[in-house]
């Protein structure tokens, strides 16, 4: 535990460094720590706000503006499931709930077993093959059943 | 010789498959031993065609689609290396009517080239544009901008001339130009579409608003649900790097201008400008309040151009072939080409660039073909969570800026999503509200709090709790939120509400709630 901190920290000031002297470091930084990490520990704020000569609560405000960025690690994987208009034109909301039941998590949920975190997203851009999804980095559209049943064995896996 | 197979990289055609489609070409081209390679285009943008697949042969590009990795053993057998005939065969890419009937201009090479090719770039008319603005002074290059008549794409249609020009005059050690690669609007994929599919022709009307300008710096803000395009861009940006068309001595000019792409955090309201360049700066997006126009102080403080993905990448062909024949497509104030986007419910979902002027029942019924799940249309939604929902009644307004306002509407971003008639148009008016809701940037107290107020009401109404009393509190709330909101999120949510209120009232009527019924 103490050894994960401490590499926690090592990472963050890693990162911090390197963007010290950059224009608009902050969310570089915040981006690069959650694509380490998975998420935005807390604990590492006052290095990026240390490194970056700003406020704590300057540090804090921005992260948590942001919908992106988590305070707690997701599951293994991460699903963005469109909920924006074109999605919802064709059946997204129904897709929402086939997939909250089958995956044991709905909206900014992660499932009990830790597989999959679900996180609404608001159009990725796939809106001429909705409704659309992305796992992983992974884009999805035209979401059906069976599209539902891979990603489903693909997060149990 | 080697013959050449085009299967798109564009994230929507890898939605679909396209990767494992390429894959299978790959080992089946192997498996055979035939003289064949694979190049990874982006898209042509004819989604319900997508995996498109194309073969180059001796009577042009055939095309092939949509396949499915089971089909290419069988594309292979049938000859598809020769362009014959296959159950999916669609003949001459070009000869596709929806391709036809466009006027690609800002889209010319997308689906077509290589996009992280500078040399396919140049070979299909890349560059000119860039060069013929290093032969001019900054004010011709903006006197040519303000002639064609581009107004910015982003959704407010202020005229790229102008802003470019306040930028020139504006004196400053370090200024800017930001690209606005935010599209955070439901139903839009313009710009993700161009940024992996012609990369170098966003990059290169970035050069171009540099020079016009005196900036030498780009920032292209990104959102971060599109991480496909961010890499796409990386490389293009390295080989237009590598070949002198970005750095410290364009194309050998002494003149300089680079970029690079910033990653947004998931925040629809960073695409506002003012919200963007302070998250650029590494604050909260917040909106500023104008004055001062980022023009004058910007990002860092600094004269700054702010314009969206396709207005800057309308640029090079404007330099290229100059303000007049941008100019003489379109309508009334509305000049040259905007690339439509057909989404949600419709058959032939895509992109569709073409003059300004087209009537909104032929996008959506001839061009679109009407609904994807064969029933009637009920609704369409222009211009993004904060466009107007338009009946087929008012199908007859030309695509342009001015005739979508005098309707109470507007084109934003050229996003068009179909409903079809089980759409509940209440139900869409609770997710305006919804929507403003999580994206409120929290400055002005109508937006914030009047957005969760909407919500409540129209809950109520759903509820059957004094209908008529809902109703009218919901018209003088978005009232409230029309004149009381500092940008257009607070200010626009009031137009997919009224418009659903205004043009579809029997959605709002007490319905049948059946634990209600005595
Ligand atoms: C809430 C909100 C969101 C916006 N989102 C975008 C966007 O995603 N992309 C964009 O180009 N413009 C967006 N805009 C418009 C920008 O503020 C600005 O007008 C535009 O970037 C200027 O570029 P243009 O003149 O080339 O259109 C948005 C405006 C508002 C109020
Ligand atoms: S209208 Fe909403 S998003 Fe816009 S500045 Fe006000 S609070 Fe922020
Ligand atoms: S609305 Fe879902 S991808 Fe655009």
């Amino acid at each position: 535990m103490q050894q994960a901190t401490t590499d926690v920290m090592a990472t963050a000031r890693t990162i911090a460094e390197r963007w010290k002297g950059a224009e608009g470091p902050l969310l570089p930084i915040l981006n690069a720590l959650q694509a380490e990490l998975g998420h935005v520990p807390r604990e590492t704020l006052p290095v990026i706000a240390e490194t970056l000569n700003l406020t704590r609560a300057e540090v804090y405000g921005v992260v948590s503006f942001y919908h992106d960025y988590r305070e707690h690690p997701p599951g293994r994987h991460v699903l963005k499931l469109c909920r924006a208009e074109a999605c919802q034109a064709m059946g997204g909301d129904a897709v929402a709930e086939r997939l909250a039941a089958r995956l044991g998590a709905g909206f900014h949920e992660t499932a009990a077993d830790g597989s999959v975190t679900v996180e609404p997203v608001y159009c990725l851009g796939l809106c001429a093959c909705a409704p659309s999804a992305m796992l992983d980095g992974r884009v999805i559209g035209r979401l059906d059943e069976a599209a539902i049943e891979e990603i489903a064995a693909e997060v149990q896996r | 010789m080697t013959v050449t197979v085009y299967v798109p990289r564009d994230s929507g055609a890898k939605a679909l498959g396209a990767d494992r489609v390429a894959d299978a070409i790959g080992a089946e081209i192997a498996r055979r031993g035939v003289d064949a390679r694979v190049v990874r285009n982006g898209s042509r943008g004819l989604y319900w065609l997508e995996p498109m697949v194309e073969v180059q042969t001796a009577n042009g590009r055939v095309a092939y689609g949509p396949v499915r990795p089971a089909d290419v053993a069988s594309l292979f057998d049938c000859g598809f290396l020769a362009g014959d005939q296959h159950r999916l065969w669609l003949g001459r890419a070009e000869a596709i009517p929806f391709l036809q009937r466009q006027t690609r201009l800002t889209f010319a090479r997308c689906g077509i080239t290589d996009p992280v090719s500078l040399a396919d770039y140049r070979a299909h008319g890349g560059l000119r544009g860039l060069q013929a603005a290093l032969a001019m002074t900054a004010e011709e290059i903006v006197a040519t901008v303000t002639e064609s008549g581009l107004r910015g794409r982003g959704g407010a249609g202020f005229p790229t001339g102008i802003k470019w020009n306040t930028v020139r005059e504006t004196p400053g050690a370090q200024k800017y130009i930001v690209c606005n690669a935010d599209e955070g609007d439901s139903g839009t994929f313009s710009d993700r579409m161009i940024m992996e599919g012609d990369p170098f022709v966003l990059i290169e009307g970035m050069a171009i608003a540099g020079l016009a300008t005196g900036a030498t710096k780009g920032y292209v803000y990104l959102r971060s649900e599109y991480p496909d395009a961010a890499v796409i861009l990386d490389e293009a940006m390295a080989a237009a790097r590598a070949a002198g068309v970005l750095g410290p001595d364009i194309l050998g000019s002494g003149r300089a201008f680079d970029m690079e792409v910033r990653i947004g955090a998931g925040a629809y309201v960073c695409g506002e400008e003012t919200a963007l360049l302070d998250s650029l700066e590494g604050k909260r997006g917040q909106v500023r309040a104008k004055p001062p126009l980022p023009a004058h102080k910007g990002l860092f403080g600094r004269p700054t151009v702010v314009n969206n993905v396709i207005s800057l990448a309308s640029v090079p062909i404007i330099l290229d072939r100059g303000a007049a024949f941008y100019r003489d497509f379109g309508m009334g104030r509305s000049r040259g080409t905007i690339p439509i986007q057909l989404a949600g419910n419709v058959r032939h979902g895509g992109l569709f660039e073409a003059a300004f002027g087209m009537t909104l029942g032929e996008l959506v019924d001839d061009i679109g073909g009407g609904t994807a799940s064969g029933r009637p249309v009920k609704a369409v939604q222009v211009g993004g969570p904060l466009g107007a929902y338009f009946p087929p009644a008012l199908f007859d307004t030309p695509f342009d800026y001015e005739a979508f306002a005098a309707k109470d509407g507007l084109i934003g971003h050229a996003g068009i999503v179909v409903f079809d008639d089980t759409a509940d148009m209440l139900k869409q008016a609770r997710f305006a509200f919804e929507f403003c809701a999580v994206e409120s940037c929290g400055k002005c107290t109508p937006c914030r709090l009047g957005s969760v107020r909407g919500v409540e009401l129209l809950d109520r109404l759903a509820a059957d709790v004094t209908p008529q009393r809902q109703l009218e509190t919901v018209t003088d709330l978005c009232e409230t939120m029309k004149f009381g909101s500092l940008c257009a999120l607070g200010g626009f949510t009031p137009y997919p509400v009224m418009s659903a209120l205004t043009h579809f009232p029997d959605d709002f009527r007490p319905r049948a709630v059946p634990q209600a019924a005595e």
